[in-house]
């Protein structure tokens, strides 16, 4: 266990050697210390989750040592190892390597190889810190600098300005979660007197009656947090833009790692959740009403990574959705499968993208099957896994078990929001395939499209496409001792076997309707949704329901308006006029210095004048 | 004796600069360094040997309230002293000048070409003169160096600065810079004269000792009315918003030096002086006042971050997010909790880490590219070797990122406050956003977005290498290890809290521990 | 003494002070300007001499003397300006010469 804080350091490591070469390091030595480092860190991973399972104890913890005590404020650089914190440390570390390696094939002959995997590693360092911290306050400093890196990494081209904007918008979106997380941890040390997770779970029940206020309005703050980096609604608009970064990083940053971070919070804090109901209700909610309308949105999008971002909302949207009916475990798992056939997903879709020169528009690519084998192959497992094809692939197993879930806690609507949504999913995955392998080629960069070639190109597909089947769906993430039993564990009635032909015929159905459509009707539907409502509604979707509209009507342009009209500094001009008033006496009384004596003269002599009347006068 | 030396030697240092230039360019440059190393290494000698867990009790259980104190009389008919005292605050507070000090002379190295021997007069003036405002205890003679400082800052900018746009010269700057500072200090000693007359009344003795003032009794109402002239003294200072102005133009236009020293050192001798003065000096009259204190922090953070949002001068921009940076400091002051002032002296250090590392980080580009006007720059990351890189550090850092001193200092003050204020600290926390959005355009616009040509520029020399990467490695080790920098000012902060609190401190006390 | 009312003098006096005064206002020509300044000072000094024969006081025939040295200082520093002016301006108008104007 004492290696522990390896896991960490080796990515730290990395990026201070890049980050600190200066330029010495040519593309090949700087992708060979990016994906070793990340590599070795995984290794180490295994051995600790290895030794930890085998050793059967709850959690271990490290404390390195005080960040910094005053008074009662002693927060830690502390660590705990636990089945939840093994579980993100496998899937960061492990889908993590394989996408730095895969990325090291998909940078060759990029600018700024050295760059990318510096600040990949510091991802890694820092998303690992962000679920091993045992305090809030370095699960914060995690938290933040996930932020940052996913920043910089959409920012990656940054020589188009959008890619700039792009990256900011992400980062303020979710910045605006994180003033809410961080309000949120200012309430609980007031309340609590501790940012130690543990403690928190413990002293929260003493102090807090179930449905307090103070418990409501923490669950409220902290989900605000977790909505920002998880692209929940409201704050979701993020996501999509942040597909302007290069194809690995969205593979990991924006599927498999970071934007599950909010999932991870609220499992983490369930205890505080367990207090407010109310809000627990409203995570489920969310989760519900965010998945439907991202597979509105994805049905409607023509980029494949766009497609592969709204899907991600919705898939994160079902996590939130078993986190509000209180299967804990269940959105862990689900979240480590979406992990698997989401980055296998954004792999395949980043092998496309570079063997058809950057051509990412499924109006521009199609027929790819025969040209591109692994990739389609890649496309055809994961694209089943996401729509839960029935029996054989991870996503059925973990989706199946949340609307179980929903189902055994009693929100029947949440359950139907969840196998609605599963029949979106079939649709747009299957339109999203077709459209790109299917079909005429539609452009040259398709007709002279290059498969990628090596192991380092086909390896992390290949174990991933293994994990995104059944097989995947056999690890068992020990989280036992970590997070409550869920509603619905242990009651394997007749009701599950229900849902379950109920699900997988969704599924099912969505599919066979999504082959019929898009294979034989795809000219129809085009041109059916150009015109009259359809148009309208597909303008709709394609702009996901207008929320950037909206908030750019709402938000950014009183912001501008603002900004343009304090521009100046008024109050700075304010307290001029009192340099303006003295500049104006002085032009003024500088005028009757005329140079004439003549006038000072005649002044002279009235004023004597006026004195001697005066005298005479009052005299 | 030490601590008048330490006074002393930037004072000499600077006139064998002056004179030192008939040697050649170089060596004012070379003794300005060798002074401000001095100045560091006694500090960091003081802070090791020193024992900052004061005030604490003797073996004879008599309160001691500073570590080292120095004292001669100067003009006794009325009671004026020359007396320094050192604590653990102003121990932090030193060594943050002797150390920017450092920077300052070795940025302006290829900087300032004209009158060499002469700018390193002034600049070590200044930093002499703030390092008597650090530790003199006498008011007169804080009040002598308070203004002593203003005089070759305003050479500095007049002399040695840019001019900017149209309307926006130097001398300007310069003006309004010392007229702001100068009226404010003139009310500041209106206000020590009052207590000083309020203490003959009541003693028939002239002092202007900081210890017998203490215990001036005062009226409500005229405890309000000196606590204010001394706060507007410090608002000015700090900047504080309404009497911000001269910020602004002061940044835009001094020399990268003159900016460093003005955002690093300068602004917190505004802060020092109400940690040592208008709070203990007039603990009731404070915490009267403390709510629209804090109004005015709230009012700053806010104000500062949005102007900063539209500035296109980047050296302007990065003077507005000071204001903001203050506002937090403000509220931290005048919440008064041991957390929340412990919070103000880590702030206080973060901003002067992370602002004298922008500001020459935007010297280092005005020396590249000759421009700070950001309409100018854009697509600069793959154009200027690490440069690009350090000015991402940085501006996390302004942004408080987790992991630098900046972010400990934030949150340290927010945890603090939050208790007696929780809705100052809602509000204060929408300006981390701002502070996002603020440092983040500045990344946009001067390093995101086409390239606007292909030449590469000179990458950073070895001496620009090393100051920002001690500067790095330091806003790294205070946000990750800041427990030193903590336990020294504890005891001074502690104090402080005491007195702002009206819990009699254990310096007034020869009893047991309160 | 004399039959002459000390009133006479002093209004002849002060006819003469304002002929002086209105000429220093209204004339140009430095010249006339100079002239008007010595009607000023004799005006003056006439005002001494009345008030010294009135009294019967010495004082006055004194104060007399000293204004005439005065006036004798006066006009050799007056024309030694208005040959400077005439040297730089080529002319004799004192408004010409209103260089240190606000």
């Amino acid at each position: 266990m004492s290696l522990l804080p390896l896991t960490f350091l080796l990515p730290l490591a990395g990026t201070l050697v890049l980050a600190l070469s200066r330029g010495r390091l040519g593309p090949r030595s700087s992708a060979v210390v990016g994906v070793v480092s990340v590599g070795l860190a995984a290794l180490v991973t295994a051995w600790i989750g290895w030794h930890f399972v085998d050793s059967g104890v709850g959690g271990v913890d490290m404390t390195l040592w005080t960040w910094l005590s005053v008074g009662d404020f002693r927060p830690t650089i502390g660590l705990r190892l636990d089945g939840l914190s093994l579980t993100m440390i496998g899937i960061i570390t492990g889908v993590g390597f394989l996408i730095h390696l895969f990325a090291a094939w998909y940078m060759q002959g990029e600018a700024g190889v050295t760059r990318f995997f510096a600040f990949m590693n510091l991802f890694v360092f820092s998303m690992l810190l962000l679920v091993l911290g045992d305090n809030m306050l370095l699960l914060f400093l995690g938290w933040e600098g996930v932020g940052l890196c996913s920043y910089l990494l959409i920012g990656y081209y940054y020589w188009t300005e959008a890619n700039g904007w792009a990256a900011f918008k992400a980062f303020i979106v979710t910045r605006l979660g994180d003033v809410f997380l961080a309000i949120g941890l200012f309430l609980m040390f007031r309340e609590l007197g501790t940012l130690n997770i543990a403690e928190i779970l413990q002293r929260a029940p003493e102090v807090w009656a179930e449905g307090a206020w103070q418990a409501q309005l923490a669950a409220l703050l902290i989900l605000g947090g977790a909505l920002g980096k998880s692209a929940q609604l409201p704050l979701h608009t993020w996501l999509a833009d942040a597909m302007a970064g290069p194809t690995p990083v969205s593979a990991l940053i924006h599927a498999a790692t970071m934007v599950t971070a909010g999932v991870y919070l609220i499992a983490r804090l369930h205890g505080v959740f367990e207090l407010a109901p109310g809000v627990l209700y409203l995570v489920g909610l969310i989760g519900a009403v965010t998945l439907l309308l991202a597979g509105f949105a994805a049905l409607a999008q023509t980029d494949i990574k766009r497609v592969l971002a709204y899907s991600t909302m919705s898939q994160i949207g079902y996590m939130f959705l078993a986190l509000g009916v209180g299967a804990y475990d269940a959105a862990i798992f689900h979240l480590m499968m979406h992990g698997f056939f989401k980055a296998l997903l954004f792999l395949s879709a980043g092998a496309v993208i570079v063997s058809c020169h950057h051509e990412q528009d499924m109006r521009r690519l199609g027929g790819l099957w025969r040209r591109l084998p692994l990739a389609y192959a890649g496309f055809v497992v994961g694209g089943a896994a996401l729509a839960a094809l029935p029996l054989v692939t991870a996503g059925f197993y973990s989706k199946d078990e949340i609307l179980w879930e929903a189902l055994a806690a009693g929100h029947g609507g949440l359950m139907l929001a969840g196998l609605i949504g599963a029949f979106l999913t079939s649709l747009y995955t299957l339109r999203l395939i077709i459209g790109t392998f299917h079909g005429e080629m539609k452009s040259d960069n398709a007709r002279h499209a290059e498969p990628g070639r090596g192991l380092v190109h086909g390896l992390p597909l290949v174990v991933l496409a293994v994990l995104s089947t059944f097989l995947g769906a056999w690890i068992h993430p020990p989280l036992e001792a970590v997070l409550p039993t869920s509603p619905g564990a242990g009651v394997h009635g007749a009701g599950h076997t229900v849902l379950g032909i109920v699900a997988a015929a969704t599924s099912l159905v969505g599919l066979g309707l999504g082959a019929w459509l898009f294979l034989t009707r795809w000219r129809w539907l085009s041109e059916r949704v150009s015109t009259g409502w359809a148009a309208r509604l597909w303008w709709l979707w394609h702009n996901a329901w207008g929320f950037d509209i909206a908030y750019d009507r709402l938000l950014v342009r009183p912001y501008r308006g603002l900004v343009r009209l304090l521009e100046s500094d008024l109050i700075d001009r304010l307290l001029l006029l009192a340099a303006w008033l003295a500049w104006g006496l002085h032009r003024g009384l500088s005028l009757t210095q005329s140079g004439k004596m003549r006038y000072y003269a005649a002044t002279m002599a009235a004023g004597v004048t006026l004195v001697l009347l005066v005298l005479v006068v009052s005299g | 004796m030490t601590l008048l030396w330490l006074i002393l030697i930037p004072f000499i240092g600077g006139l064998l600069c002056w004179q030192g230039e008939r040697f050649g360019e170089q060596a004012p440059r070379w003794i300005a360094l060798g002074t401000m190393l001095m100045v560091l290494a006694i500090t960091l000698g003081l802070w090791f040997y020193g024992d900052y867990h004061l005030p604490s009790l003797d073996p004879q259980g008599e309160a001691v309230r500073w570590t080292m104190e120095w004292q001669v009389a100067w003009i006794p008919r009325f009671g004026i002293s020359i007396h320094l005292a050192l604590d653990g605050l102003s121990l932090v507070l030193i060594a943050l000048t002797g150390f920017l000090g450092i920077l300052a002379v070795l940025c302006s190295w290829h900087e300032i070409v004209h009158r060499v021997g002469f700018f390193h007069l002034n600049l070590l003036w200044i930093l002499g003169g703030v390092v008597g405002v650090f530790l003199a205890i006498d008011l007169f003679l804080f009040f002598f160096f308070w203004e002593m400082m203003l005089v070759p800052m305003y050479f500095l900018i007049a002399l040695w600065g840019h001019s900017g746009s149209k309307g926006r010269t130097r001398i300007r700057a310069a003006t309004k810079f010392f007229i702001y500072t100068q009226a404010s200090g003139l009310l500041m000693l209106v206000s020590i004269l009052g207590l000083v007359f309020a203490n003959l009344a009541h003693t028939g003795e002239y002092s202007f000792d900081y210890a017998t003032l203490m215990q001036t009794p005062l009226s409500d109402g005229l405890a309000m009315w000196l606590m204010l002239g001394f706060f507007i003294a410090f608002a000015v200072k700090l900047p504080v918003v309404p009497l911000h102005g001269w910020l602004p133009d002061a940044h835009a236009q001094a020399p990268t030096a003159g900016s460093v020293d003005l955002a690093g050192i300068l602004l917190k001798t505004a802060a020092y002086g109400m940690l040592r003065f208008a709070l203990p000096l007039f603990p009731e009259a404070s915490q009267a006042f403390a709510p629209v204190a804090m109004g005015l922090g709230l009012l700053g953070i806010y104000y500062g971050a949005l102007l900063a949002c539209g500035q296109q001068d980047l050296k302007r921009l990065i003077a507005y997010t000071s204001i903001s940076h203050m506002g937090f400091v403000l509220i931290g002051i005048y919440a008064g909790t041991e957390l929340a002032l412990q919070g103000v002296v880590m702030l206080m250090v973060a901003h002067a880490f992370s602002a004298a590392g922008l500001f020459i980080v935007s010297g280092q580009l005005y020396e590249r590219l000759h421009t700070r006007d950001m309409r100018e720059m854009g697509g600069l990351w793959g154009r200027l070797g690490s440069l690009p890189g350090f000015s991402l550090f940085f501006v996390a850092a302004s942004l408080g990122m987790p992991g630098t001193a900046n972010f400990l200092g934030e949150m340290m003050i927010l945890f603090g406050a939050f208790p007696l204020v929780p809705w100052v600290v809602v509000l204060a926390s929408g300006g981390l956003l701002l502070a996002a959005i603020y440092s983040l355009l500045l990344m946009q616009r001067v390093h995101f977005g086409p390239p606007q040509g292909k030449e590469h520029f000179a990458d950073l020399d070895r001496r620009e290498y090393l100051m920002m990467l001690t500067l790095t490695g330091l806003v790294l080790l205070f946000g990750l290890y800041p427990q030193p920098l903590l336990d020294t000012t504890g005891a001074a902060m502690l104090e402080v809290q005491q007195l702002f609190e009206g819990v009699a401190p254990l310096s007034s006390l020869a009893k047991g521990n309160q | 003494m004399s039959g002459v009312p000390m009133e006479h003098g002093l209004v002849l006096a002060s006819i003469l002070f304002a002929l002086g005064i209105a000429g220093l206002i209204c004339r140009r020509n430095m010249v006339f300007v100079l002239m008007s300044l010595e009607i000023m000072l004799n005006a003056a000094a006439l005002a001494f001499i009345v008030g010294g024969t009135a009294w019967g006081q010495p004082e006055g025939q004194a104060m007399f003397l000293l204004v005439i040295t005065l006036a004798a200082a006066e006009a050799s520093v007056g024309l030694a300006l208005l040959i400077q002016l005439h040297h730089r301006y080529k002319t004799l108008d004192v408004d010409a010469a209103n260089r240190m104007h606000g």
